[in-house]
């Protein structure tokens, strides 16, 4: 079970246009990620909420195909 | 509230002031996200409660539905959800958790 970064950047592309995203493969099996999220979609919500949003985004893969992904998420400066 | 495993859920936040849903128990976390946030509430010298969701999938199912959370560990503060291993860590180094124990007057131990 593994998603490749594109597809995770795809889907976040999808549910934020406007979002710098950078995704690192951290251990080289396409099953552990980091992921850092800038979209304006953020500014102003706790960041529950905007890890929600992701996962939302994500269309249920978050703990299913997609076993880890560290967030970290923020609205431009 | 239609899923019983809510109501069991719900007993088992409002049954301490802190409490972590994660894989494991802390004296052996089997999973490094769950390990990290215990490694973080027992820096925080806080007393907390945990539930070892892989005891018991009805739990392991309903609690990401309950929090609208998709991943374990979950932390609960006084019956508040907090977060997972990346918002917990990010709230600790930020000084954020501590002042949130400190508001929801949960006492840190700094030498426990």
């Amino acid at each position: 079970m593994a998603m490749p970064a594109s597809e995770i950047e795809a889907l976040i592309k999808t549910a934020f246009p406007d979002a710098q995203i950078t995704i690192e493969d951290l251990a080289g099996d396409n099953d552990h990620f980091a992921a850092t999220i800038v979209s304006e979609a953020f500014r102003g919500l706790p960041r529950i909420r905007q890890h929600q949003l992701v996962y939302a985004a994500l269309k249920g893969n978050m703990g299913g195909a997609l076993h880890a992904l560290a967030l970290q998420t923020s609205a431009p400066e | 509230m239609d899923n019983p495993a809510f109501t069991r859920i719900q007993a088992q936040i409002d049954a301490a002031p802190v409490v972590l849903f994660m894989k494991g128990n802390p004296m052996f976390p089997q999973c490094g996200f769950s390990a990290r946030v215990v490694q973080i509430l027992k820096h925080s010298g806080v007393q907390f409660s945990s539930v070892n969701v892989l005891e018991d999938p009805e739990i392991r199912e309903g609690i990401k539905e309950f929090s609208d959370w998709p991943t374990i560990p979950q932390l609960y503060i006084k019956g508040e959800f907090v977060g997972g291993c990346d918002i917990v860590t990010e709230m600790f180094q930020a000084g954020e958790l501590q002042a949130l124990l400190a508001e929801k007057g949960i006492t840190q131990d700094a030498a426990a």
